[in-house]
C-alpha cells in the first residue's frame, strides 16, 4: 500500500487584547501575536498528514487599529455580537480507524457553529446574518444555511473558550454536507493570513497539491481565551488550520519517502516576519518502543516531546525564526526516510471510533445504524452523540434501540426535538455510557416524504445527504498528561481545554449518508394539471346534468343533414327508411 | 370493535329508514299521486326484510373495511361516528343526531355537510313543510343549527382545556384544508400539490376545498324529497373529494349500496363501472411496490390508477343518481310512453 501523510497547517493567531466588558478598561497598544507551525505525521499506510496551525491577533476594543488579525472578520464578530466561532470546510472523510484520532476532525461538507453574547436579542436573525456574510468572505454556499438545518444543541458543543455561563438558546449549530471544497475557499482563507502565501509557512500552499489528496479540512476558529495565567485580561484568539492528507503514493512517487518539496512541490524560504513564532513538527515517534524508525534531514533544531491524545509522541522541531536553519541552505527542504523499508506503520487503534450507515429497502422506510466502538481494554466512558436528520425523513423514535454487547443500553440523558415540515430538522442528542471494550449499536427506523417538485435539487436522484453525527467524549488516555503552560506548548495540543490530567477531548464525526427520497415525475406538471382538473369536471359535468336537466319525452325529430343523406342511401339499396 | 358498532349502527338504521320509506310508498298510493302502471316499481315488504342485513354485511366484509381494520387506521373510529349519526337522524332525535354530527366535524372538517341532509330529514319526521317562508322551518332549523353549533363549541373548548392552548387548530384544521404533506394516497390532491407551481398553490387548493363543499346546496334543492339518499351522494362526494381519502371512507358509503338495490334496472354502467374499481383496486398495491420497491415504474403509474380509480367512483354515484331519478320519474308518469303516433318513446335529459 501506498505512502500517506497527513500535514497538518495549523495557524495560531493569538489575538492579545483587552475583553469588551463592561466599565473603563484601559485601552493599552495592543499585543498581535502571530505563531506558526506546521505538522506533519505519517499515518499507517505511510499517508503523510501534515497539519498547519497558525493564529492571529486582535486588540479590542481599539476596533480600528487591526495589525494581524483580518479586520473582516474582526468586524464581524464586533458588529454581530459573536463569542465564538469555528467554520470549517472540508472535502473528504478522516479514516479514524485507519489513521487514529485527528487532531482535528470536521465533517464533510461545511460545518459552522457559533456561541453568541447574551447581550444579542435575536439570536436567529444574528445567526442568518453570519451565515450570509461568512458566505461572502468565504465564497462557500453559507447562505443555505437556514431554519431547516441550523439546530441548537443542548449538551454537545459547550464554548471552547471563556465562557461564563452557557444558555444554549445562544448556540447555533449548522452543517451543509452537499458543500464542495475547491480553490476558490483556499484563496480568501489564505488572504485572511497576515503575510498572504508569500512568506512562512503559507508559501507551501499550493492549490494543486493541496486539493490533491485524500482528505482536505480548512477551518477557522474564534474565541476569546485568557492572555497569561491569570486571566486579568482576555482578548480574541483567532485560528486557521488546514489539514491535509497526501497520498504519496497515488500523486506517483511510488516510495514511502517523503520530502516537503514531494508534497508540496515548495520548500520554506523563510519565516513570516511579522510571525513570534514559526516552527515545523515532524512527527518521529517511535512506535512499538523500537528504535526510530524514521531519519528527518537535515537536522532538527530541538527534539520536543509531548503528549498528545493520549500517547506519548516525539516530534523533530525545526524553528524557522533560528539562524541556523537557513544558514547553509536559502530554502528548508525537511526529508523523511524511513530506516528500515516496508515497515507498515501500525497505530495503535483509537480508543473511541465510530461508523454509521444507512439500511433497508425501496424508498419508503429505512434505518440508521451508529456502531461506536470503545476499544479501552478497561475503562468505560460516556459519550455525547449529537444527531441531526433532515425533515424529510421522518423519524420514528418509538425505534430508538441501543444494544451494547447484546443488552439494552438506556441513555442516561435523552434530548429530542422532533421536526417541524420545512420548518426544522429533526434533533436528537444521548448520553451514552460505553462500557470498556465494546461496540453499541443504535438504530432508528426512518420513513421518506414525498417533497414538492421545487424542493428536489436539480439532480434528483443523486440523493439527499444526511449530516454527520458528532460524538463528544472525554476519553480516558493511557498516560498521565501533565499540566504544561499553554504558551509553550504546541498550538496543535491547546485547542481543546482539558480539565484534568487523565482524560483528553475528542469530537468525532461519523460519516455522512446519503438518502434517496422518491421523485414525482418532473416532466408533467402540465399534464397533471389537465388530468386532474377534467376528473374533477367529469364530476360535475355529470352532477350538473343530473342536478339541472329534467326528463323529457322525446320528441320525434325531422332528421337533420345526415338522416336525410342515410336515407337517400337506404333507398338505394332497398331497405326501408329510418 | 368500532367496525362492529358501525355494523350495528346501519343496520338499526336502515331497518328504520325501510319502515319510513313503507310508510311514505303507501302515503303516496293512497294520495293516487304514482300512476297506475307503475306497479312493478312499487317497493314490497318481502324484499325489503333482508336490506338491513345485507348492509350490516356489506359493510363487514367489504375489503376495504378489513384493510382499513388491519392497518389501524382511525378511520373506522371516523366511519362509527357518522353510522351513529346517520341512526339518531332516522330515529329522530335532533339533540343526538347534533351530538354525533359535531364529533365527525371535530375529527375532521368535511362532515359538515351532513347538517343538510339531517335537517332536511329532521323536517320531513316533523312533517314541516319546506318553504322558505315557513316561520316553523327557520324555527326548527334554527333549533337545529343552534344544538350543533353549541356541541361542537363545547368539544372544541374540552380540547383547548386539555392542551391548554390554540394550537391544535391550526395544527388539525389547517392541515385538513391546507395540505402540506404529500404522502401518496389513494386520492387526486397528492401528485396534484406536488407538481404544482408555489405561485397557483394557495389558489388551487381554495378550489379543491370549495369543490368538496360545493355540492351540497344544489343537492339540496334537488333532492329535498329523498334526504336519506343525498346523505348517500353526500358522503361519496366527501369521501372522494376529501384532502386525504383513504379506503375506509369508501367502505362506509359502499354500505348504502343495497338500499337502492332495486334501482338496478336503471343502472346504465354498472357492469364496466365495477370492473374498473375491482381491476384498480388491484393495481394500487402492485403499481406502488413497482415504484417504490422495484423502481422500475415511475410515479406516474400510480397516479393514473389513482386517476382511474376516482372516475370510476365519481361515475358509478352520478350513475345511481341518474337511476334514482328515473325511477322517481316512472313513478309519477308511468313506465311506460307512447307518442302521438303510438310508438315507443325514449326518455332523454334536456
Amino acid at each position: 500500500s501506498g505512502g500517506m501523510l497527513a500535514a497538518a497547517l495549523l495557524l495560531l493567531l493569538l489575538a492579545a487584547g483587552p475583553w469588551p466588558g463592561p466599565g473603563p478598561v484601559p485601552v493599552r497598544a495592543g499585543r498581535d501575536a502571530l505563531r506558526e507551525e506546521l505538522l506533519l505525521s505519517p499515518l499507517p499506510d505511510g499517508d503523510p498528514r501534515g497539519t498547519r496551525w497558525g493564529g492571529q491577533g486582535l486588540t479590542l476594543p481599539a476596533v480600528s487599529h487591526y495589525r494581524l488579525f483580518p479586520k473582516a472578520l474582526g468586524r464581524l464578530v464586533a458588529a454581530l455580537g459573536v463569542r465564538e466561532l469555528h467554520l470549517a470546510l472540508t472535502q473528504g472523510f478522516w479514516r479514524t480507524r485507519v489513521w487514529g484520532q485527528p487532531p482535528l476532525q470536521a465533517p464533510a461538507g461545511a460545518e459552522l457553529w457559533v456561541w453568541f453574547q447574551p447581550t444579542v436579542t435575536d439570536v436567529d436573525k444574528a445567526w442568518e446574518e453570519l451565515s450570509n456574510i461568512l458566505s461572502g468572505i468565504f465564497c462557500a454556499s453559507l447562505n443555505f444555511i437556514d431554519s431547516t438545518n441550523t439546530v441548537t444543541p443542548t449538551a454537545s458543543f459547550k464554548p471552547l473558550g471563556l465562557a461564563n455561563g452557557t444558555d444554549h438558546h445562544l448556540l447555533r449549530y449548522a452543517v451543509l454536507p452537499r458543500e464542495v471544497v475547491c480553490t476558490e475557499n483556499l484563496t480568501p482563507w489564505k488572504k485572511l493570513l497576515p503575510c498572504g502565501s508569500k512568506a512562512g509557512l503559507a508559501v507551501l500552499l499550493k492549490a494543486e497539491r493541496l486539493f490533491h489528496s485524500s482528505y482536505h479540512s480548512q477551518a477557522v476558529h474564534i474565541r476569546p481565551i485568557c492572555r497569561d495565567a491569570s486571566c486579568l485580561a482576555v482578548s480574541w484568539e483567532l485560528r486557521q488550520t488546514l489539514t491535509v492528507v497526501f497520498d504519496t503514493f497515488s500523486s506517483g512517487q511510488g516510495k514511502k519517502d517523503w520530502s516537503l518539496f514531494k508534497m508540496f512541490s515548495r520548500t520554506l524560504t523563510d519565516a513570516c516576519p511579522l510571525a513570534s513564532q514559526s516552527k515545523v513538527y515532524v512527527d518521529i515517534s517511535p512506535k512499538n518502543k523500537e528504535k526510530e524508525l524514521l531519519e528527518v534531514a537535515p537536522p532538527p533544531t530541538s527534539v520536543h516531546e509531548a503528549i498528545v491524545q493520549g500517547d506519548k509522541r516525539t516530534y523533530a522541531v525545526y524553528d524557522l525564526l533560528s539562524p541556523s536553519v537557513f544558514n547553509t541552505s536559502r530554502s528548508l527542504n525537511v526529508q523523511l526516510k524511513w530506516k528500515r523499508p516496508q515497515d507498515s506503520l501500525d497505530l495503535p487503534t483509537p480508543i473511541l471510533h465510530a461508523q454509521r450507515y444507512v439500511s433497508g429497502y425501496g424508498l419508503q422506510t429505512g434505518e440508521i445504524s451508529t456502531l461506536i466502538y470503545n476499544t479501552h481494554p478497561y475503562r468505560a466512558f460516556p459519550v455525547i452523540l449529537l444527531e441531526t436528520v433532515p425533515w424529510y425523513l421522518r423519524l420514528y423514535v418509538h425505534t430508538l434501540t441501543i444494544i451494547t454487547k447484546g443488552k439494552e443500553n438506556k441513555p442516561s440523558y435523552i434530548h429530542y426535538q422532533p421536526a417541524q415540515d420545512r420548518r426544522r430538522p429533526h434533533l436528537l442528542e444521548m448520553l451514552i455510557q460505553l462500557p470498556a471494550n465494546s461496540v453499541t449499536k443504535i438504530t432508528i427506523q426512518f420513513e421518506r416524504a414525498l417533497l414538492k417538485w421545487t424542493e428536489y435539487t436539480p439532480d434528483p436522484n443523486h440523493g439527499f445527504y444526511v449530516s454527520s453525527s458528532v460524538l463528544s467524549a472525554l476519553v480516558p488516555s493511557v498516560i498521565a498528561m501533565k499540566d504544561v503552560d499553554v504558551e509553550q506548548s504546541p498550538l496543535f495540543t491547546s485547542l481543546f481545554p482539558s480539565s484534568d490530567g487523565s482524560s483528553y477531548f475528542v469530537r468525532l464525526y461519523t460519516e455522512p449518508l446519503l438518502v434517496n427520497l422518491p421523485t414525482p415525475d418532473f416532466s408533467m406538471p402540465y399534464n397533471v394539471i389537465c388530468l386532474t382538473c377534467t376528473v374533477v369536471a367529469v364530476c360535475y359535468g355529470s352532477f350538473y346534468n343530473l342536478l339541472t336537466r329534467t326528463f323529457h319525452v322525446e320528441e320525434p325529430s325531422r332528421g337533420g343533414l345526415a338522416k336525410r343523406l342515410a336515407n337517400i342511401i337506404r333507398k338505394f339499396r332497398g331497405v326501408p327508411p329510418l | 370493535i368500532t367496525d362492529v358498532l358501525t355494523a350495528v349502527a346501519l343496520y338499526l338504521a336502515i331497518q328504520d329508514f325501510n319502515k319510513v320509506v313503507f310508510k311514505k310508498q303507501k302515503l303516496l298510493i293512497e294520495l293516487d299521486k304514482y300512476a297506475p302502471d307503475v306497479a312493478e316499481l312499487i317497493r314490497t315488504p318481502m324484499e325489503m326484510h333482508y336490506i338491513p342485513l345485507k348492509v350490516a354485511l356489506f359493510y363487514l366484509l367489504n375489503p376495504y373495511t378489513v384493510m382499513s381494520c388491519v392497518a389501524k387506521s382511525t378511520c373506522a373510529i371516523n366511519n362509527t361516528v357518522i353510522a351513529f349519526f346517520i341512526l339518531a337522524t332516522i330515529k329522530g332525535s335532533a339533540f343526538l343526531s347534533a351530538v354525533f354530527l359535531a364529533l365527525a366535524t371535530y375529527q375532521s372538517l368535511y362532515p359538515l355537510t351532513l347538517f343538510a341532509p339531517a335537517l332536511l330529514y329532521l323536517l320531513q319526521r316533523q312533517f314541516i313543510p319546506i318553504k322558505l317562508k315557513s316561520k316553523s322551518f327557520w324555527l326548527y332549523t334554527m333549533q337545529y343549527a343552534t344544538l350543533y353549533l353549541c356541541s361542537l363549541v363545547v368539544i372544541i373548548c374540552l380540547s383547548f382545556f386539555l392542551l391548554n392552548s390554540w394550537d391544535f387548530i391550526p395544527s388539525v384544521y389547517g392541515f385538513i384544508l391546507s395540505v402540506p404533506d404529500l404522502t401518496p394516497n389513494i386520492g387526486l390532491f397528492w401528485y396534484f400539490f406536488a407538481e404544482m407551481f408555489e405561485h397557483f398553490s394557495l389558489f388551487f387548493v381554495c378550489v379543491f376545498q370549495i369543490n368538496v363543499f360545493f355540492y351540497t346546496i344544489p343537492l339540496a334543492i334537488k333532492l329535498k324529497e329523498h334526504p336519506m339518499f343525498f346523505m348517500f351522494v353526500q358522503i361519496a362526494i366527501i369521501s372522494i373529494f376529501k384532502s386525504y381519502p383513504t379506503v375506509g371512507d369508501i367502505a362506509l358509503y359502499m354500505a348504502f349500496l343495497p338500499v337502492w338495490s332495486h334501482l338496478y334496472r336503471f343502472l346504465r354502467n354498472i357492469f364496466i363501472l365495477s370492473c374498473v374499481l375491482i381491476v384498480c383496486s388491484l393495481l394500487f398495491p402492485v403499481l406502488w411496490h413497482l415504484w417504490i420497491y422495484a423502481g422500475s415504474a415511475n410515479s406516474n403509474f400510480y397516479y393514473a390508477i389513482t386517476l382511474t380509480f376516482n372516475i370510476g367512483q365519481i361515475l358509478l354515484i352520478s350513475d345511481y343518481f341518474y337511476a334514482f331519478l328515473r325511477r322517481e320519474y316512472y313513478l309519477t308518469h308511468g313506465l311506460h310512453f307512447t307518442r302521438q303516433d303510438g310508438t315507443e318513446a325514449m326518455l332523454v335529459l334536456k
